[in-house]
């Protein structure tokens, strides 16, 4: 395999987007270009990531190449997924040889339509979409089985609220919480039982933008590259009545395939757009206990549909990139209920 | 869609300046076969009945799928199941969203009918959060006028009533 770092991240998550999406992206994806020390020219291939659903319109994706500019002709592609699948598309490309460098980028506009609604779309379309179950109603489920099971409290779940909403770090547009304490959220009404407001991420809208550089390129490109050790995802089936909703069994195959399991980390980022998702992936991630988890505060206070899997693995790269961490696991997730995982370790040497 | 309003007929005025609109469909102008299993499945609800399908290691799944979950080898030996069951897991809505089965308060439930060894997710009508538990029992409330889709089933309820 060939060593590939991520060697730039750039985001801007925000509570509702001023300005389109090429307006949101291009600020961002100059600002990863200049970290890398690298100009449009020299990228060898770009992805995306994005979501005609909340575009409204096909092909969507076609109109945001006007924020990396699309001639010359450039060699590019598209996922209509979480921009973390996009970034394991762009590892794979790396794996070819004939390119060192891979611009990803991601885009999502949670808040032009209601977004819990439409991903009633992405269902099986015989005998659950034409139920229009909700992502948070299908997540409630979930909570539930695992509270049935044992495998987690409503406490622990606002506990892990309460951390985020502490770890957050205040940015322009950001969302806002009152900060409160789990013993107080719990005395909060459920919303959609057993799910409370603060148990579900909010609508947000966001891009995020990374550069990844294969080889010594990255070393001299700059300082502190955050190298990627392992990357895989897996999914589960397509009813939710044939998994088991209380484990994450395709977190735990990904992350075995990454190589993982049985390492220590000193930061996780976990993309859990609900808060006993957080407690399930840690579990299938076998995270030891001093592990910090989600410093960034996750998707629990930022959220932007596309956008929030591609964001924890910047995250995550970025106490690398700061020296603040010396190895990291990121974790992005697409479907109902944890369906589809990604796995993806990373380390500064 | 309907549009209530068209922004392009609307009084011009100094705050709202006129814009150019258009209607606008977004739609698939092509139709598609529901296959052999689900389209079993569907057909037998429109008769009022449900039917499973046996997997490789011999467990009944319902709703059915074409293909084994764990082996990927085809199914095709069905299993007629109950229109009752048990509630394996559920989630109260306390406010409906557009389109779903219920206009009033619900429950979302996953549902492991009599014969089968998956569960199906549908709707159940408690009236309360109080009348659901994990483990309670259910039946089908039919829909009078059935066309062969998974809404032919109403909805659930508690079996024996609100309790």
């Amino acid at each position: 395999m060939r060593d590939v770092a991520i060697v730039s991240f750039a985001n801007h998550i925000t509570s509702h987007a001023e300005g389109d999406d090429v307006e949101m992206l291009v600020p961002v994806i100059t600002e990863a270009l200049r970290a890398a020390n690298l100009k449009k020219k020299e990228i060898g291939f770009t992805v995306s990531g994005s979501c005609d659903y909340l575009g409204g319109r096909p092909f969507s994706f076609v109109m945001a190449l006007d924020a990396v500019g699309a001639w010359p002709p450039i060699e590019e592609s598209h996922v209509e997924m979480d921009g973390a699948f996009a970034l394991y598309e762009a590892w794979v490309r790396l794996q070819h040889g004939d390119i060192d460098t891979a611009l990803i980028y991601a885009f999502g506009r949670s808040t032009t339509g209601s977004t819990r609604d439409v991903l009633a779309t992405q269902l099986d379309p015989y005998v659950m979409a034409p139920l229009w179950p909700d992502s948070v109603g299908l997540a409630a489920l979930q909570a539930r089985a695992m509270l049935d099971a044992g495998t987690c409290t409503e406490r622990e779940m606002a506990q892990v609220a309460a951390r985020s909403r502490r770890s957050k770090k205040p940015g322009p547009g950001a969302h806002t919480f009152a900060e409160m304490q789990a013993g107080d959220l719990l005395g909060l009404p459920y919303t959609t039982a057993p799910l409370r407001a603060h148990d579900c991420a909010p609508d947000s809208d966001g891009v995020a933008a990374m550069v990844l550089v294969a080889g010594d390129r990255a070393k001299k490109l700059t300082s502190r590259p955050a190298w990627i050790r392992g990357i895989d995802h897996r999914i589960e089936a397509h009813q939710l009545g044939v998994r088991d909703l209380t484990k994450s069994v395709s977190t735990a195959l990904a992350a075995e395939k990454a190589g993982a399991l049985g390492k220590s980390f000193d930061v996780a980022e976990i993309h859990a757009p609900f808060s006993h998702q957080e407690i399930l992936v840690r579990k299938a991630l076998g995270l030891a206990g001093d592990v910090e988890i989600n410093p960034s505060g996750g998707a629990l206070v930022g959220n932007p549909y596309i956008v929030a899997g591609l964001d924890r693995i910047g995250e995550a790269a970025r106490r690398i990139h700061d020296g603040s961490a010396k190895s990291a696991v990121a974790h992005a997730t697409s479907g109902p209920c944890l369906q589809q995982n990604l796995v993806c370790v990373l380390s500064e040497g | 869609m309907a549009i209530a309003t068209d922004p392009a007929k609307a009084p011009e005025t100094a705050a709202s300046p006129r814009r150019l609109a258009a209607s606008y469909v977004l739609e698939y102008t092509y139709r598609r076969s529901v296959g052999p299993v689900i389209g079993r499945f569907l057909g037998a609800l429109r008769d009022g009945r449900i039917e499973g399908v046996r997997t490789a290691s011999g467990k009944v799944m319902v709703p059915p799928s074409e293909y084994d979950p764990e082996t990927s080898e085809a199914l095709s030996e069905f299993v007629a199941v109950g229109d009752a069951g048990v509630v394996t897991t559920w989630a109260w809505v306390s406010e409906p969203r557009p389109r779903q089965p219920l206009a009033k308060p619900f429950a979302w439930a996953l549902i492991k009918l009599d014969g089968a060894d998956t569960p199906l997710l549908h709707a159940v009508d408690a009236g309360t959060i109080d009348a659901m538990s994990t483990g309670m029992r259910v039946k089908v409330r039919w829909r009078a006028e059935r066309k062969g889709g998974i809404g032919d089933i109403e909805c659930f309820v508690p079996e024996g009533g609100a309790r």
